[in-house]
């Protein structure tokens, strides 16, 4: 065994990674309930990538026969039923699995020096998936597949000068039909895919470069015993990876229940009108995206149109999304963890939170006069809170930031 | 050998020429890979003019075909309805189409029917907002959409933009400019030709028009 492995560590550093990432990655010994979002991020990757190379074997990308191989795969393709959906289950798992592990972000301040690069690496790992999850929507050509993809390419069509030329270009024809369905289903299961494999390594790169962060938002590199180990730290393998797999464990418990009793979700993780084969004449009577899409589109719809064009509306819902990468530098407070920031930092936190679910919610709904009024509000507070970062971060007392980890 | 020094400013020239010999050989290069997305020479055929016939199209009853894969559609109007189009100026962002929807038509299209006959009409059932396809909504006075001052027109389920039965839109809408009209003539009385501008070269459609309803 021992001569095996040697074999094998003089032509590649098998015990060194091992070690390096794992038995002897030393990570901070207060992880709580937040930090089983990343490891449960892999875990559903993993499964999207394996659930979607055997459905690709029987999908067909092609404008009159897509939604009838999906019916297929349903009904004569044996457990067919059961990838799929996986598959369209893990599709939203993923969002609810990001949402979290980003809210955590915020929660302890797990963007701020020096993990700045582990957060813009996991921002474009968002908008990549973003991207992943709306391609792989178009795919059933259903008819919120199709409308959906009619409405966020038009986006395009509204960029000042290049639009129109754009639009034809991103479609492959003058409207959305088989080209377009034939290039995103390219790009769902091979360009994004691979993207997003490399994104997640460079991020766990970049985390494992700098160490974790933890509830307490301390740095546990700064005390360390004589063997250079840090005293608040203990190693990935086995504490953590041991403790992973409760977390796994009890995410697979509800995710077999949502595949198994309401895979549909009532209309959230497949709306009702995507059981409609798309019908280019027809508009369904109510279009939204799926829900993890919602608090965009709600910006988007809540800038008013402005110079004869929709563009304002997509340049703020672009902006909403890519504001997000500033974060490390709006945030000027000296402490990293919500438990010793101020008070104002904790009330505008509260406001942003709030604000994302209810413009969640609105895009959603259809527009009605009140709806787009609460749409231009929480619009204005979930800009505000980036915009007013830099004063709100700076102000109110924060609580002294213990040497070493508390609990 | 002579003790040679390393010439670091000769070294960065190289460095840099070789570097953007190498950009403008990955440009050409990505120009292929970028055009395939452009429409296929079977698209574009796809996309030639039609022709449809609107012999058996009645007054109030609008037909829809596909041009270029964009729905469209062909409607008649009365003598009324057009009437009524003039009493709506007030209400509409651009009811003369010359300011932002002024591009929205062919400019042999001035009139405020927006169609080379008045009664008949001709235009993308495509909303100008994000795309969706307004419903026809001709009844008078229909109560969700204002009442008596609805003269007919076409509501967007999507977003709740308003056009009147010229395609031009309402003000404070989310639709920004009027419907667009495709460029079009009349071959004979009866027969439009979609896609072909009124006194340009003759172009042969190639397909006939896949009528829906």
């Amino acid at each position: 065994m021992d001569n095996n492995k040697n074999w094998i560590d003089q032509r590649f550093p098998l015990t060194k990674v091992w070690n390096e990432h794992l038995a002897e990655y030393y990570t901070p010994r207060n992880f709580n309930f937040w930090y089983f979002f990343g490891s449960l991020a892999i875990l559903v990757l993993v499964m999207q990538i394996v659930t979607g190379i055997f459905l690709t074997m029987h999908f067909k990308p092609d404008e009159l026969s897509a939604f009838a191989s999906v019916e297929y795969i349903m009904r004569d393709v044996n457990w067919g039923w059961l990838i799929r959906y996986m598959h369209s289950t893990g599709a939203s798992a993923f969002f609810v699995v990001i949402y979290l592990h980003m809210y955590r972000g915020l929660l302890y301040g797990s963007y701020k020096a020096p993990r700045e690069l582990i957060w813009i690496l996991g921002m474009v790992l968002y908008i990549a998936l973003m991207a992943e999850a709306f391609m792989g929507y178009v795919l059933p050509w259903g008819q919120m597949s199709y409308w959906g993809a009619q409405v966020i390419i038009s986006l395009f069509g509204s960029v000042p000068v290049i639009g129109p030329d754009l639009l034809i270009w991103i479609l492959g024809d003058y409207a959305v039909g088989d080209p377009a369905l034939n290039r995103f289903f390219s790009l769902h299961v091979i360009a994004l895919p691979l993207i997003l494999v490399v994104l997640v390594f460079l991020h766990i790169v970049a985390l494992h470069t700098v160490g974790s962060n933890n509830p307490d938002g301390i740095e546990i590199k700064k005390n360390k015993d004589k063997n250079g180990i840090p005293k608040d730290g203990i190693p990935f393998h086995p504490y953590y990876s041991v403790k992973d797999i409760v977390g796994v464990v009890v995410f697979l418990m509800i995710f077999s229940a949502v595949v198994f009793f309401a895979p549909a979700m009532n209309g959230y993780f497949l709306e009702h009108a995507n059981f409609i084969q798309a019908n280019p004449a027809a508009t369904p009577e109510h279009i939204a995206p799926l829900w993890y899409l919602t608090p965009f589109y709600s910006i988007l719809r809540a800038i008013p149109t402005m110079f004869d064009s929709q563009f304002p509306g997509v340049v703020a819902m672009f902006a909403a999304l890519l504001i997000l990468l500033a974060l490390p530098w709006l945030d000027r407070s000296k402490v990293k963890s919500i438990r010793y920031r101020s008070y104002p930092y904790k009330i505008a936190l509260v406001v942003f939170v709030v604000s994302f679910i209810v413009l969640g919610w609105l895009g959603m709904q259809p527009v009605t006069y009140r709806n787009a009024i609460l749409a231009q509000i929480f619009t204005a507070t979930y800009f505000g809170f980036f915009i007013l970062m830099p004063w709100f971060t700076s102000i109110g007392e924060t609580k002294p930031v213990p040497e070493r980890i508390t609990e | 050998m002579s003790e040679q020094t390393i010439d670091l400013k000769k070294r960065r020239f190289l460095t840099g020429a070789t570097s953007v010999v190498g950009a403008v050989g990955v440009g050409f290069v990505a120009w292929p890979f970028l055009s395939t997305w452009n429409p296929s020479a079977k698209a574009k055929a796809a996309g030639a003019p039609i022709d449809v016939d609107i012999s058996k199209l009645e007054h109030g009853q609008l037909i829809r075909v596909f041009y270029r894969k964009k729905l469209t559609w062909i409607f008649k109007r009365d003598a009324q309805t057009i009437a009524n189009l003039k009493t709506l100026d007030a209400e509409l962002a651009d009811p003369n189409s010359v300011e932002g929807s002024k591009k929205q038509q062919p400019e042999y299209i001035t009139q405020n029917y927006r169609s080379i006959r008045p009664e008949i009409a001709v235009m993308e059932g495509v909303c100008t907002h994000l795309g969706c396809s307004p419903t026809h909504r001709p009844e008078l006075g229909a109560a969700d959409l204002g009442g008596d001052a609805w003269k007919g027109g076409f509501y967007c389920p999507c977003h709740g933009s308003k056009f009147d039965l010229a395609g031009r839109v309402y003000a404070g809408v989310p639709a920004p400019t009027n419907l667009k009209v495709p460029k079009y003539h009349f071959v004979s009385d009866t027969l439009i030709r979609i896609g072909v501008s009124p006194d340009t070269h003759e172009v042969k459609p190639i397909f006939k028009s896949n009528k829906l309803t």
